[in-house]
């Protein structure tokens, strides 16, 4: 079975988390060191992360972005170098806000 | 952003002039933490209801379904209220294989009328107001505010918490933890020793638009009546399930995905919904459905068996902050756990502050309540159940079993006479690889646990 025979497009990933609402806060509630990142040969949370927010970089790297997290916890829960990432919640009335979920 | 002001309640007695003070600080304003809040302010205790979204739900989903008849004693009658999207008068459990689906459905029309039985609701609609039944009850609700921290006195007892308002420490007897599956609170206060990633999955959804009559058409339902659809297979190898739940005018696709099979492969949760959504048996369901919302959550998933401790010294831990989702196969709940364990937070509390001791031997009488009710009951002699659910051999050998001896029973091989149904299934048992001996032990812990 493929997906040639789904009968919608299927949307980007930009605008799948487009459909979520984020009042996006000041400060980055998670922080990845990309020292330690640059040693993970495994990188679950590439794979794992449902917003989609960590990204390999060509130099081997991680880049991070905390803009559209759905504060789910899968980062660090799946990750598996110590210090890696730094998680907390975002200030009171910041990141997601579900409404039809 | 909606804001209410840092509340100002000094007491007499209150062991910090300076920092509002509140009997009770609930810490979530999710199921457990609103229900409790409803207890106490009912009870005439001070209680503060802190929330860290800008208002009640609005970090919160789920799959879709809620069983609200533990509202009974607290609201009766709930059903004139609550805002709930369909009432559940089917549910089928469905086996995919890449092929094949295997679907046991079951409607009743007794659950379609009061005091029906599941509902699909919206967690932002269904917590919000929730909320607002503790705030009628005289609870002090709080959004927009995070809590940071526990403040403990010398003897390490909870007597406040900090949040990150500016002078935002507030002072209180005790502290109930309903913050949710990743409970800050319950790890700072040191109740959470052992935090296995294999405990938890990732639930992942799409919330798809449709028009009401074409879900009414596809789902064979009217009015109010909604559908529930549980999935076993279709998540491409990665142990978990699927799930498919109507609502008016919209409908919740997701999966369920255990977090080390989904780190250790290289395909993404939502490549795993699409690739749901593709399947023969799905596809006509959810096609020409926009995705409306994209969504997701953690979910404690293995029940009694990674709960945290319940109770510390001026401190309970309550709902998913206390893993209290139950993740049983064909039974899987959560809000109906969180709300009743929140209850039996609120009445402990209640009792042990008119009784001036909070420390954790005052506030025993709460795993004594869980206990005799169905919250710990049901998770005690469901166990088993969760592990054997997410299972290699019930994710990846049975659900491919089923699907070929029902293809087989029904199959006409004319001019092969009917092989018989015992041939049949040591065949397919067989050739799916499944030991006898397996198949027996997973059956008698699937008799023990739902028996």
């Amino acid at each position: 079975m493929t997906q040639d025979n789904l009968r919608w497009p299927e949307i980007s990933f930009e605008d799948r988390i487009g459909t979520a609402r984020f009042d996006v806060g000041e400060r980055a509630h998670i922080t990845v060191d990309s020292r330690i990142c640059a040693d993970c040969s495994t990188r679950e949370c590439v794979v794992a992360c449902p917003a989609k927010l960590f990204v390999p970089t060509a130099d081997g790297g991680i880049l991070f972005n905390y803009e559209q997290c759905f504060e789910c916890g899968t980062c660090y829960m799946v990750c598996n170098r110590e210090g890696a990432i730094a998680w907390t919640y975002p200030d009171g009335g910041h990141g997601v806000v579900f409404s039809q979920t | 952003m909606p804001d209410s002001p840092m509340p100002d309640n000094p007491m007499p007695d209150n062991p910090m002039p300076e920092t509002p003070f509140f009997e009770v600080v609930v810490v979530g304003a999710g199921p457990a933490g609103s229900c409790a809040a409803t207890v106490l302010a009912r009870r005439g205790v001070s209680v503060l209801l802190i929330e860290r979204g800008p208002f009640p739900g609005s970090k919160n989903m789920y799959g879709g379904v809620v069983y609200p008849r533990i509202l009974d004693s607290l609201h009766p009658e709930w059903w004139e209220e609550m805002p709930i999207q369909r009432w559940v008068t089917r549910r089928s459990t469905m086996v995919l294989t890449e092929n094949q689906a295997v679907t046991i459905d079951f409607r009743s029309q007794n659950w379609g009328v009061p005091p029906y039985n599941g509902a699909t609701a919206y967690r932002p609609d269904m917590d919000h107001w929730l909320a607002s039944k503790a705030e009628a009850a005289g609870a002090r609700l709080l959004t927009s505010t995070t809590v940071t921290g526990l403040i403990t006195d010398a003897r390490g007892q909870v007597c406040g918490v900090r949040t990150d308002r500016p002078d935002g420490d507030v002072a209180c007897r005790m502290v109930i933890a309903c913050d949710g599956v990743n409970s800050f609170v319950a790890k700072e206060a040191g109740l959470y020793p052992d935090l296995n990633p294999a405990n938890f999955t990732l639930g992942v959804k799409e919330t798809l638009g449709l028009s009401r009559s074409v879900i009414e058409e596809r789902f064979a339902v009217r009015d109010r009546e909604g559908v529930d659809i549980e999935i076993l297979g279709g998540t491409q190898g990665v142990n978990g399930g699927g799930f498919i739940y109507t609502n008016l005018d919209t409908l919740a696709v997701g999966v369920v995905l255990k977090l080390p099979a989904l780190a250790a492969q290289k395909t993404r949760p939502e490549e795993i919904i699409a690739h749901l959504k593709s399947h023969p048996g799905i596809a006509p369901l959810v096609e020409g459905g926009e995705i409306l919302e994209y969504s997701a959550h953690l979910i404690p998933e293995a029940g009694r068996s990674m709960m945290p401790q319940l109770t510390g010294e001026g401190l309970l831990v309550a709902g998913d902050a206390a893993a209290m989702c139950l993740a049983a196969g064909i039974w899987l709940e959560g809000v109906n756990f969180a709300m009743a364990s929140g209850m039996a937070a609120a009445e402990t509390a209640a009792e042990a502050i008119t009784a001036g001791d909070v420390s954790k031997r005052g506030l025993a009488g709460y795993e004594k309540r869980l206990n005799s009710s169905f919250v710990l009951a049901d998770h005690d002699k469901l166990s088993r159940i969760p592990g054997l659910v997410l299972s290699d051999r019930v994710q990846h050998q049975y659900p491919q079993m089923i699907a070929n001896v029902v293809e087989r029973v029904f199959r006409v091989d004319n001019p092969q006479p009917k092989p018989g149904l015992r041939k049949i299934f040591a065949e397919e048992r067989k050739r799916a690889g499944v030991r006898l001996r397996d198949l027996a032990r997973d059956g008698w812990t699937g008799m023990r646990g739902f028996g």
